[in-house]
């Protein structure tokens, strides 16, 4: 195995910029996951979707990235209908909501899969970009322009909802039905309303996460399923509900994987991620940034 | 009492019969049924679908020309989602519950590869469908496989021999942690160690990798001088960009090898000139002359376009029309449905198909391999047209189909017309 400082260095860098994509894919399960306790396993199916239809906004000549803001406000409104459906027939109904909501997002995932199956056949997609197939050369290092972008993306994306959950009174209410729904409750605030809108915003960002998602590689409706195991990984590695644990989380696995691939056996790579997780799991359980 | 319980058992035995009659003459008028799993979905779900598109067609001609014994040809497939794990339980059911006559494989090495045992504990014939040495430890005599390899070399062979002609005397290999592309590694590295080609680079990567970056600048840093790859077609595509990213370094002499997708229109499509320069396997480009291809290729075309799927269809329909036309030779010549007499005429006799003859070895693979190692030449970028016509991918191995020489250096071929 080839061993350079130099080596080291690039895989560290080409980490960030994949964690960076990590966290972005992963920050929409960290609201409805994380912070909303719902076991959303169809968020990546919703990404794919988002993926799909920014496919389709993007063939008309837009930017694959304008596409995805583009499309936020109707995923938004999409979540909201979701969530009061899911609301209405699963959580509602007491204390076996959790398990029979996981069985309500598997449906939604296995219904999005099929249906892109039908509408657009199962050959990958790929979109076109100046950004895309080109990179930035600094001396000897060569850095993907669609890594580059995701890694803007991702870290825009943290700061704003950051600001957004700690500096308006709709994300604090976020928060705060996060951690006590009966107090907030007692206080006149509509629990399920909040809950309805931070679901709006998860699904809303998961359009844009869609976006990067073509951009970094060609989709296919059953790709969801590579990303189940690994954006629950990075919101539970965080610390349920923390949108820069998330990101942090995001950059810890796409280091060790960028570092295990280039260095090392590149067929431990998902074994190192997820043995991190277990160690992080073992030494804090409410994961890095978590209370 | 006892006339009156003969008459009992006589009418009962009576009744029996009668009612076997009209059974058996119904099974003798039903469908021949033939079975198979196949990817539709997933990561094999592309090709797959192309692959039934040709096989229903081979259905409807078969059909058209009064069916097999005077019965019409029904075909059962069932999605396996390309999980290998899904397969023996589709088989099951389609021998157990369908009762289907005869059987075909699904399409590729690691869907084929779990239902190996049980066609040869129940002595059944299976006709391969584009996997790679799935029989090679199993040894089943009634295995046929319609893909234009047998053993490594004849896959890997064209590749490694070009680089050597460019003088290359090291490689890097990348493979996909998976049963097809773990075999075709192995005979490349013994390729290699053959021709005293020094193995600078190996590694082996998860299905579940979704950026290569890394793994392409672990092979920059290596400098090979010939980079053998293994991958399967969403992992093409993102090798291929992150080579255009990244680079392999000026030293490579050749670049591709194995990588499945390359051969899909809607991926060729989409990579576009990215694709230019690479050295890669395939079944079947234009220029190839066999009789009835182009005709087949015609009438896919028109269905492929109704059913979404690759809309040229070079690499998998032709074979798997193929397999149509080699069931009807043997059952047509044998005039029977029994495995061990289809599968005799198989191994006897050279089968006449839209891919040219066919004649097995005593493994069941092509006692006559052609894979063809082309060339990706003069692409330009959002034209699925070009694809098309002859010169796009330039033959360079096997001689007999030779279309022109290799251009190497990699990054000279890639800026080449």
């Amino acid at each position: 195995m080839i061993f350079s400082f130099d080596l080291l260095f690039e895989a560290v860098l080409f980490g960030v910029l994949l964690g960076c994509f990590y966290a972005a894919v992963s920050i929409g399960l960290s609201v409805s996951f994380g912070l909303l306790d719902v076991p959303h396993v169809a968020h990546p199916a919703i990404m794919v979707f988002g993926s799909y239809c920014a496919y389709i906004v993007a063939g008309w000549g837009l930017d694959p990235i304008l596409a995805g803001l583009v499309l936020m406000p109707a995923f938004f409104v999409l979540g909201v209908l979701i969530y009061r459906f899911y609301y209405e027939t699963f959580e509602r109904r007491g204390s076996e909501a959790g398990v029979r909501g996981l069985a309500f997002f598997f449906g939604l995932a296995f219904i999005i899969e099929v249906g892109l199956i039908l509408v657009f056949g199962v050959d990958q997609r790929t979109v076109q970009a100046p950004y895309i197939g080109s990179s930035l050369a600094l001396g000897d290092y060569r850095l993907p322009y669609r890594m580059l972008v995701a890694f803007g993306v991702a870290l825009v994306l943290t700061a704003a909802l950051t600001l957004y959950f700690s500096k308006t009174f709709t994300g604090r209410a976020i928060k705060a039905v996060a951690q006590d729904e009966p107090a907030l409750r007692l206080m006149g605030a509509n629990p399920v309303r909040i809950k309805q809108w931070a679901f709006g915003i998860a699904t809303g960002v998961s359009a844009l996460a869609g976006a990067m998602l073509i951009i970094i590689g060609p989709v296919e409706p059953a790709m969801d399923r590579v990303y189940i195991g690994r954006t629950f990984c990075v919101v539970v590695l965080a610390g349920l509900g923390s949108m820069t644990g998330t990101l942090a989380a995001g950059l810890i696995l796409g280091i060790a994987e960028s570092i295990v691939l280039m260095l090392f056996g590149a067929s431990w790579a998902p074994a190192v991620a997820f043995g991190l997780l277990l160690l992080v799991l073992g030494i804090r359980p409410q994961g890095i940034f978590g209370r | 009492m006892r006339g009156s319980r003969r008459k009992v058992l006589k009418a009962g035995a009576a009744l029996a019969a009668a009612a076997s009659f009209p059974r058996a003459a119904l099974a003798q008028a039903g469908p021949i049924r033939i079975g198979m799993s196949m990817p539709q979905t997933g990561t094999l779900g592309a090709g797959g679908q192309a692959a039934l598109v040709a096989l229903r067609l081979w259905v409807d001609d078969v059909n058209q020309r009064g069916g097999l014994l005077n019965r019409k040809v029904e075909l059962i497939a069932y999605d396996d989602q390309t999980n290998p794990a899904n397969v023996p339980g589709i088989y099951t059911k389609l021998l157990d519950v369908d009762r289907v006559d005869l059987l075909i494989a699904p399409y590729g090495t690691v869907p084929t590869a779990p239902i190996m045992p049980m066609v040869k504990q129940r002595g059944l014939l299976l006709m391969g469908n584009f996997s790679f040495q799935v029989n090679a430890k199993v040894q089943h005599d009634m295995w046929f496989n319609n893909s234009p390899w047998n053993d490594a070399s004849s896959w890997s062979d064209g590749f490694i021999r070009a680089g050597q002609r460019a003088g290359a005397k090291s490689v890097a290999i990348l493979a996909a942690d998976q049963e097809f592309a773990q075999n075709l590694a192995n005979g490349a590295r013994e390729l290699a160690k053959k021709g005293s080609i020094k193995s600078v680079y190996d590694q082996n990567y998860p299905p579940a990798t979704t950026d290569f970056s890394s793994l392409i600048r672990g092979i920059r840093a290596a400098r090979p001088e010939m980079v053998f790859v293994m991958s399967y077609p969403n992992d093409s595509v993102a090798i291929i960009r992150a080579v255009n990213e990244i680079g392999v370094g000026p030293q490579v002499q050749v670049f591709g090898g194995g990588m499945v997708g390359l051969q899909f229109t809607p991926i060729m499509t989409s990579l576009g000139s990215l694709l230019n320069g690479v050295l890669n396997y395939n079944s079947y480009v234009p220029g190839m002359k066999y009789p009835g291809i182009e005709d087949f290729l015609g009438r896919y075309a028109k269905r492929a376009a109704e059913a979404k799927v690759d809309p040229l269809g070079f690499y998998l329909p032709p074979f798997n029309y193929a397999i149509g036309q080699m069931y009807e030779q043997a059952i047509n010549a044998t005039k029977s449905l029994d495995h061990k007499a289809i599968a005799g005429y198989l191994r006897q006799n050279e089968m006449k198909t839209v891919v040219g003859p066919i004649r097995y070895d005593k493994s069941g693979e092509w006692a006559n391999p052609r894979v063809v190692q082309a060339q990706f030449r003069g692409i330009v970028d959002k034209d699925m047209e070009q694809f098309r016509k002859p010169g796009k991918q330039i033959v360079i191995y096997p001689d007999a189909y030779k279309t022109g020489d290799v251009i190497t250096p990699f990054e000279k071929a890639r800026s080449a017309k």
